[in-house]
Order: structure tokens, then sequence, then C-alpha cells
């Protein structure tokens, strides 16, 4: 469904610049091919459900990272959140505190950091990535400093469901066709639809776009600047812990190295989804299509072989293609 | 004829408070002492030095301390030239690490000690070109290239030890190695000289030829500088590759002093560091303007931050926020709006001196 509205939106536009969306389409759907050609155990309703339900959080963090990345900023602290508001929140859990308390409070704690980058940026002027990159440290340092224990969550927690097994509903004799679904994947699906909203349907979801392409001009055109900066670090830091209540309730624990580098992963779906790293120019649903890539990695290098520690060159391999790709398309452009 | 006097002071008191405040390097040496001063109140014997003669150098919290630093000093050093140029590299730790599994494993399999020094050195070298090629040739994002190059060279450094924690320390005849992280040059540690000799050289390289005005122009307007005849892809290029080695260097300084090399966290964080030392001493990260003194002193004040927090017994797993803390204190510090704002208040206080002078 995803995918279908991604191209559709592609077409419409037949801009030079949607090609590396469409090239990650396109990828996505021949490793699909490749894995039920060479394996046999891709194109299946289990296969795609696992894929969702194991991976929401990453595209939740994808589209976390698609906001500050279209201003031409980064969010180097969407890990570290996780970490932090996952320890938090089963130490609080652990502590006796009701699922819904716990939900608000993992929130708010996210809400802290977000607001604190923006302030770093827009008041004191540090790059993005500075400011980010110490909140980052300052997220990761506190949950060190509460817990460096593998916590698990109390039973009959109240909690658990967000990521539980979840409905089936087509349910087949065979496990392997079953197509199922979690709350992890509907909060994943309704953080996909309220962001492209944002983004494509709203004046700040304009403002955002027009940062990204020249933030000066943004600001003589008189468009809210400073205003919607904070709304884009807060935006991905509550994305954030949002990811990080679906991650933890489908686990059920939390640790305070949990989550280390996620941001790169989040980068990595963001650029391999089509959009520009240097900002302006994207869409939300690439940043899905990139997180599904992104995710369908992880099986195919095991079922291929290659020895996990090589996987993270694969990754940086391909952030590497797609952002020389982006390169060359807007060189092309220009000429 | 009171007045004349008054007003010569007055001319002569904010330049004089600007220079000493102005300068950075002062701050950082008031930062060192400050650290110096807590570690030993909190501990009486910080500053004792005893001469060990096993080893044939000195001994002490310091010395420890400045056997740490020689590693900040060299990433430290390379971050610095690449921030000059308005860039970043963030692939430091990871080389690092590289470099360290090569030396490692290479002296496992019986490679010869020197060979091994020279071929991880060469690793290093060749990340940091490759680093260079994507910045200089391609055009590509710094950020975004040595992003790619932390996250692939922790895959590389783990494919080069099957994953394993390589342990040399059983590895006959790695003396020289193992002299180059934990040995003694006239008492002083010979990873600080060897560190410092490649600051100076490096030092040397910049300010006596027109390499450091190079970097530096680059860093203000790339294009204005091509066209003033300077080759910036070149200058790049050079950068990237100075970082990459030096960065080799210090991995061979950290995993030297064990002879091991923990592949997730031999160079884990250590970019956060160089860039934290670059900041300290006083080079913008919006390039143009370096200093390598200030980012040596940078890096002497981050081993000793560390050493602080040893000393003080808070838990390790603190040191991230604590760091985080320093950086975002330092930072809003160097915000022109609190420069305005401490402006403002000077101007205010020498206004109301001046009225009451006139009452």
């Amino acid at each position: 469904m995803m995918k279908k509205s991604a191209s559709r939106q592609t077409g419409f536009r037949l801009s030079p610049r949607a090609i590396p969306t469409v090239a990650a389409v396109v990828i996505f759907l021949l490793m699909l091919i490749m894995g039920q050609v060479l394996f046999g155990t891709y194109i299946r309703l289990g296969f795609m459900s696992s894929l969702f339900m194991d991976h929401a959080y990453l595209v939740i963090l994808a589209v976390a990272m698609t906001f500050p990345i279209l201003t031409g900023g980064i969010d180097l602290s969407v890990g570290a959140i996780v970490a932090i508001t996952g320890v938090v929140g089963v130490k609080l859990m652990i502590a006796g505190v009701p699922a819904s308390l716990v939900i608000v409070i993992m929130i708010a704690i996210g809400a802290v950091f977000g607001l604190l980058a923006g302030v770093l940026i827009e008041e004191f002027n540090m790059q993005p990535f500075i400011a980010t990159l110490s909140t980052m440290f300052l997220a990761r340092g506190i949950a060190s400093i509460i817990s460096t224990d593998s916590l698990n969550m109390p039973q009959n927690n109240n909690f658990s469901w967000i990521g539980g097994e979840g409905l089936k509903i087509i349910d087949n004799p065979k496990i392997s066709n079953d197509l199922s679904l979690n709350f992890g994947v509907i909060v994943a699906l309704v953080v996909v639809a309220v962001s492209y909203v944002i983004l494509h349907k709203t004046r700040t979801g304009r403002t955002i776009y027009a940062i990204g392409g020249s933030r000066s001009s943004a600001e003589l055109m008189g468009l809210p600047v400073k205003r919607t900066q904070y709304v884009i670090y807060l935006t991905s830091a509550v994305l954030a812990s949002i990811a990080s209540i679906v991650y933890v309730a489908g686990i059920g624990s939390a640790k305070n190295t949990m989550g280390v580098g996620w941001e790169l992963d989040a980068v990595a779906a963001v650029v391999i989804g089509g959009t520009l790293i240097t900002g302006g120019y994207g869409y939300v649903l690439g940043s899905v299509i990139g997180a599904l890539v992104r995710s369908i990695i992880d099986p195919l290098t095991s079922d291929f072989g290659v020895p996990a520690e090589a996987v993270t060159i694969v990754v940086g391999l391909m952030i590497l293609a797609f952002v020389i790709l982006q390169r060359l398309v807007t060189f092309v452009r220009k000429e | 004829m009171s007045k004349p006097a008054k007003q010569q002071s007055e001319d002569e008191d904010p330049s004089f408070l600007r220079r000493i405040f102005g300068n950075q390097l002062i701050w950082s040496v008031v930062a060192f002492l400050a650290l110096i001063l807590v570690c030993t109140l909190v501990d009486h014997s910080f500053l004792s030095l005893s001469y060990n003669p096993r080893t044939g150098g000195l001994a002490g919290p310091l010395i420890t301390m400045i056997q740490e630093s020689a590693r900040y000093l060299m990433i430290a050093t390379g971050m610095t030239l690449v921030i000059s140029t308005s860039g970043i590299d963030l692939s430091v730790g990871s080389v690092m690490a590289v470099a360290g599994a090569a030396a490692m494993q290479m002296l496992i399999n019986g490679v010869n000690v020197w060979m091994a020094i020279l071929i991880s050195l060469a690793v290093g070298l060749v990340l940091g070109c490759i680093n260079g090629a994507l910045v200089s040739i391609l055009g590509l994002q710094p950020f975004i290239t040595t992003l790619i190059m932390m996250l692939a060279g922790r895959g590389l450094a783990k494919v080069i030890t099957n994953g394993q924690n390589a342990d040399a320390s059983g590895v006959a005849g790695s003396g020289p190695l193992r002299w180059m992280a934990n040995g003694f040059i006239l008492g002083i540690p010979a990873n600080f000289v060897i560190a410092v000799i490649i600051v100076c050289l490096v030092g040397l390289l910049m300010r006596k030829t027109a390499a450091g005005m190079m970097i530096e122009s680059v860093g203000i307007n790339q294009e204005a500088s091509r066209m003033t005849g300077i080759k910036p892809r070149r200058i790049l290029f050079l950068v990237y590759a100075i970082s990459g080695l030096l960065a080799a260097v210090a991995g061979l300084f950290a995993t030297a002093s064990v002879m091991r090399v923990d592949v997730v966290k031999t160079g884990q964080d250590l970019e956060m560091y160089a860039i934290l030392a670059v900041v300290i001493g006083g080079t913008s990260l919006l390039g143009g303007k370096f200093s390598l003194l200030g980012s040596a002193f940078g890096a002497v004040i981050i081993a000793m931050i560390r050493k602080t927090i040893i000393t003080l017994g808070i838990d390790s797993a603190a040191t991230p926020a604590f760091f985080a803390v320093v950086v975002i204190i330092i930072c809003v510090m160097q915000a022109p709006k609190v420069h305005n704002a401490v402006a403002e208040f000077k101007r205010r206080r020498a206004m109301r001196q001046s009225a009451e002078v006139v009452a």
C-alpha cells in the first residue's frame, strides 16, 4: 500500500530528483524477488507481517529523521532518546506506575530533549549536528547513570500488548502465510499518515521545505523559521520516544545500550528513500521505503551467509551509493 | 586634569581585559589548573611523582593522564585541520579501531612488528584518502561521508578480527609497539613525546609553509580560494588523508597499551572528544581559522577531565553526560547572543561609572 502511493506520487511529478526514491522502490522489489527466487521465503504474508512488526520502530525513527533532514539539519539523538525513555519507562513500570502514565512520562522525556536541542540550535546558534550530538551523549549518559542493567518489564504490565503478537487478519493453517498486525504497526502507520499530512498539506510542512531550500529566503519571506525549527526537533524527539515505546513493548526489556547506531539506520533509511541530505527535497513515504530496504538487508545478508560483522559495511556502501546517486542527479539538474 | 587620565585608563582597561578574556588559551590553562586543583583536593597525592626504575620512567596520576592524552592529541590535530576547512571527520574513532585491529591481527598471524605498524598506518591513510576522495572529487558532504565511514569502519574492524577482540599480548617480538604505548623517553611517556613531535611537525608544515593559510582560505570560501589559484580539492583531500593517518597512530597508541583491540569499544565516542578538544582550543566549527596549539591544550584537558571523573569516583557510565554538559556550556559561551549580552552589560556598567564621575 505504501509502495503504491509513493510511486504514484513520483509518477505525477516526473522530477529527476525523484529518481533515488524510484530506485529505492525498485531495489526493495528486487531484493524481495531475489530473496524469493534464491531462498523461497520472502514473498509470503508471514514474512511481510514480521518485517513490518519487527521494524515498526525503524519506520517511526525514519519518519522522525525525515523532519530535520528536510531542513538540511540532522537529529543524532534519536537512538539515545530511545535508550533513556526505555530505561526510565521500564524502571517506572517495575515501580508499579500504570502503563498509561508511563507512556505520557516517556513522551515528556523525549520532548524535553527535543526542546533542549531546539534551544541550543535556535537560541545559541549551534549547528544541528553538534547540538544533537551533545543531547545524544547527555541522554545516553543519564540513561547509564539510571541503570546499566538489562531491565525486564514486570508480568501483567498492561503495556506489552502494544508490541505483542497482535491480531491475525488472515489466519492460515500455515503460520508463514498468516497476515498479522500488531499495535506497533498501527502506531507506525498513524505516524506515517500524520507526518505525511503535516509535511505535504500544512503551512508548517511548506515552511519546513522552504527552510531546507534556503533558510535566509524563508526568513525574508516572513515564514516562522524559528518556531518551525522548534517544531522539527520536538517532533523528531517525540517520535523517537514513541519508537521506544513500540520497541520496548515488543522485546519486553530495556537497557542503557539499546539504540546504539539507530540514528545511522534512520539516516540510511531517509537517504535511501530519496530525501536530499542537504535538505529541501524528499518524501516521508520515501523514508518508509528506505526503512523497509534497511530492514530487509538483515535477513537477506544472513541468508546469503554474509557474516553479521560485515552488515554495517553493506549498509554503509548502500548509503554511499544513494548519496552519490543524489549528487549525480542534482548535478545533472544544474547542467 | 584628572579627566584625560581617566579617559586613558578607560581606553586601556577594556583592551587589556579583552586581550585576557579573548584569548582562549588562557581559559584552557585556567580550566586545566582548576581541574588539577579539584583532583588534588580530593586525592592529596594527585600531584606526587615517583621514579619507577623498572619501567625507567616517572609514575603518578599525572603521568597516566599524559599517557592517555597522546591519542587525543593525534585525533584532535587531524580534526582541527578538517574542521578548519569547514568539514568534519566523524570516522576517527572507527579508523582507530580498524588500525588497531589490523595491527593486532597481523601480530597474531606472525607478521613482523615494524611491518604491522607500517601496514596499519597505511590502512588508516587509505581510509582517510577514501574520505578525502569522496569529499573532494565527488563533492559529497563531509559530515555524511565520514558518518558512512564511521559505520563501515566499525564493520571493517570486526571483519579483520572475525568479530573477536584480538588479543596479541602473548605474542613475542612486539616490543617496539609495546614501548610506543607504555615506554618512556627520559622519564616522560614515549607516546606523549611521539605525539608532541608529530603535532610540532604538522604545526611546522602548516605555519612555515602556505599550507595552513590555504586550508583556512578553503574553509572561508571554497569558490573564492579556487579563483585565487588554490586547488581546494587537493587541500580537502590532504586534510582527510592526514586525519586518517593520525587516527591510525591514535589507534596504535590505544590498542598497544593493552595489546588488545576491542572491536566495539576501541575508539568509541572518540570523535566527540576530538571535536570537543578542537572547540575548547578555540577553532571555530564554521571553519576558516585554526589553532593547533589550542587543540593540543584541548586534548590534554580532555584527558584531564577523564582523569578527574575517575579521581572523583564518578561512575564511568556517566562520562558521556559529563562531556555533553561541558560541550553545551562551551558552545553556549561562544554563542553570539551571550557575547552580545556580556558586551551590553559591560557597556552599561561603563556608562554608569562615567555618570558617577560626572555627578
